[in-house]
């Protein structure tokens, strides 16, 4: 296995982009991420492209030849792959794209990440979403996705004695964050008592407590570290790659207080990266849900199982706390078009080791962690970064 | 949606068939082709079980926002159910204040209608869970 290096990256605003088609967001990322890097079209050999659901959010399947026709490369006629893991699209491509550098196969390959959700109206963006749930015995019995983060918040609050207000924390951080991030789709500070006074959604979850429907597309381009040199001074080397599956239903889980295979998926990035959890500068967590934060950050063992919500009242994963988590303003205040999000968080991981995060920089970070989940848990991602 | 995708789910929500190894003999709800502690040795060898339909509250939650096919219904409850037979299962909670609804709650299933698909097409029938006497 070649070690592996990130030489350039790309996003575009998130939100509610009207004028903007899904292939004007791909080619954007795209554009961008090529530019930053400094690389010509005719050293790309591979491209993965994230996407959850192309064919209900715009009816259209088969986007990986979209996305190889907007860059200009038909003629080139490059291998295109689109993957689908719900919310964790781009975590996962992010995983293939490295496994083919890696390997030797290829070596330059763009890994991008895309949703256009705006194209639907009304609840359909909602029951779109709730597919990544399990359709015949969940969503059939009226179980929503945030119904499901639900249950484990109620849990969690049960088992541990999590509040309300501890969850609401989190969106408070996350937007303050997002509040210095340009590209983030809500740049406004909340407060507990907004959070609180937000429509209930699914009890104990309010409406600030979940994270929004968003379009936007994201890129970064990988290469083998020993031609990484040849593009950027700043080079971030992948130090792990780990995905790991569980049951497509929440109900069918060993436990419910944590994601099983977000904790096999950090124990084997950490075992692969050969650092501790007390090693990381920063943490980019899938918190589509306030409470997916809390569990989040206990389950990749920056604190004790039941102390996340502690944790956050105290102030340990704000920005000037010993494990910032979510800089960028997550998926709560950054926006979350689903099949972009794990290459977006990869995008802030690499403006933080590079310093070039501006006003939410981390002094001297160095190790920076991606955790990105597909559905209440069926997938998780985890990447582990490292400026060289 | 075709009705087939409805009616073979029938046994399973209408009466609540799941499956018992005939290995290890665990009991599985959602049905289950392969046992996941047995696994190989369990093909071919999963019968089908009928849960007793008793349980207890593991978790559960009020939607306020329901999904398309249940707008109008909410708020309603969704629970995490732990059956007696050890599996775990999804379901609404009904017939009861939802004020009263707590972790730790008996629960019995009952038959209900469940959705419909749209105004004129078929009626979807299954089990929905309430306060055990």
């Amino acid at each position: 296995m070649r070690e592996v290096a990130i030489i350039g990256i790309g996003m575009t605003q998130f939100g509610e982009l009207w004028e903007k088609s899904f292939r004007d967001l791909v080619a954007e990322a795209g554009i961008k991420a090529i530019s930053d890097a400094g690389i010509e079209g005719e050293k790309i050999d591979a491209m993965y492209i994230g996407g959850m659901s192309t064919g209900r959010f715009i009816g259209q399947e088969h986007v990986a030849p979209l996305a190889v026709e907007v860059a200009g490369l038909q003629d080139l006629h490059i291998p295109a792959v689109r993957v689908e893991a719900a919310c964790a699209s781009g975590g996962v491509a992010m995983h293939q794209a490295y496994i083919a550098v890696a390997s030797g196969m290829y070596d330059f390959v763009v890994v991008g990440g895309a949703e256009k959700m705006t194209d639907v109206v009304g609840g359909e963006a909602t029951n779109i979403l709730a597919s990544a749930a399990d359709r015949e015995w969940e969503a059939f019995f009226g179980a929503t996705f945030p119904g499901l983060y639900a249950l484990m918040a109620k849990y969690h609050m049960h088992k541990y004695g999590t509040t309300q207000e501890q969850l609401a924390m989190v969106a408070v951080k996350n937007h303050y964050n997002g509040s210095m991030n340009p590209k983030a789709q809500f740049k406004r500070k909340i407060t507990v008592e907004d959070v609180l006074k937000s429509p209930m959604v699914a009890e104990p979850l309010h409406l600030l407590d979940c994270s929004p429907i968003t379009d936007g597309a994201s890129a970064v381009i990988l290469a083998p570290l020993d031609k990484a040199k040849e593009y950027t001074d700043k080079i971030v080397k992948i130090k792990a790659s780990a995905l790991a599956c569980d049951t497509l239903s929440l109900h069918g889980r060993k436990r419910f207080d944590s994601l099983p295979a977000a904790v096999h998926a950090g124990k084997k990035a950490y075992e692969m990266a050969e650092i501790k959890p007390e090693d990381v500068d920063l943490a980019e967590v899938h918190d589509c849900f306030t409470i997916a934060e809390i569990i989040a950050i206990e389950d990749l063992g920056f604190v004790e199982k039941g102390k996340g919500g502690k944790a956050t009242e105290e102030g340990l994963t704000s920005l000037n706390g010993e494990i910032p988590v979510n800089t960028s303003g997550g998926l709560k205040s950054k926006g979350h078009p689903v099949g972009a999000t794990g290459i977006a968080q990869i995008n802030e991981i690499v403006l933080q080791l590079r310093g070039e995060a501006e006003q939410r920089q981390i002094k001297d970070a160095k190790i920076g962690l991606a955790h990105n989940v597909g559905g209440s848990g069926g997938t998780a991602v985890v990447h582990i970064l490292e400026v060289v | 949606m075709g009705v087939a995708r409805y009616w073979r789910e029938i046994p399973h929500r209408y009466n609540l068939i799941g499956k018992k190894c005939g290995v290890c003999g665990k009991v599985y709800f959602p049905p289950r082709s392969i046992c996941p502690d047995c696994r190989r040795k369990s093909a071919g060898k999963m019968e089908d079980y009928k849960l007793k339909g008793s349980g207890t509250v593991e978790s559960f939650s009020i939607i306020h926002v329901p999904p398309p096919e249940f707008e109008g219904k909410s708020p309603y409850a969704v629970a995490l159910i732990k059956m007696d037979e050890g599996c775990y299962l999804t379901g609404q909670i009904v017939d009861c204040d939802l004020k009263d609804i707590h972790i730790g709650m008996r629960v019995e299933a009952c038959f209900r209608r469940i959705q419909e698909d749209g105004k004129r097409g078929a009626i979807y029938y299954g089990y929905k869970f309430r306060k055990a006497e």
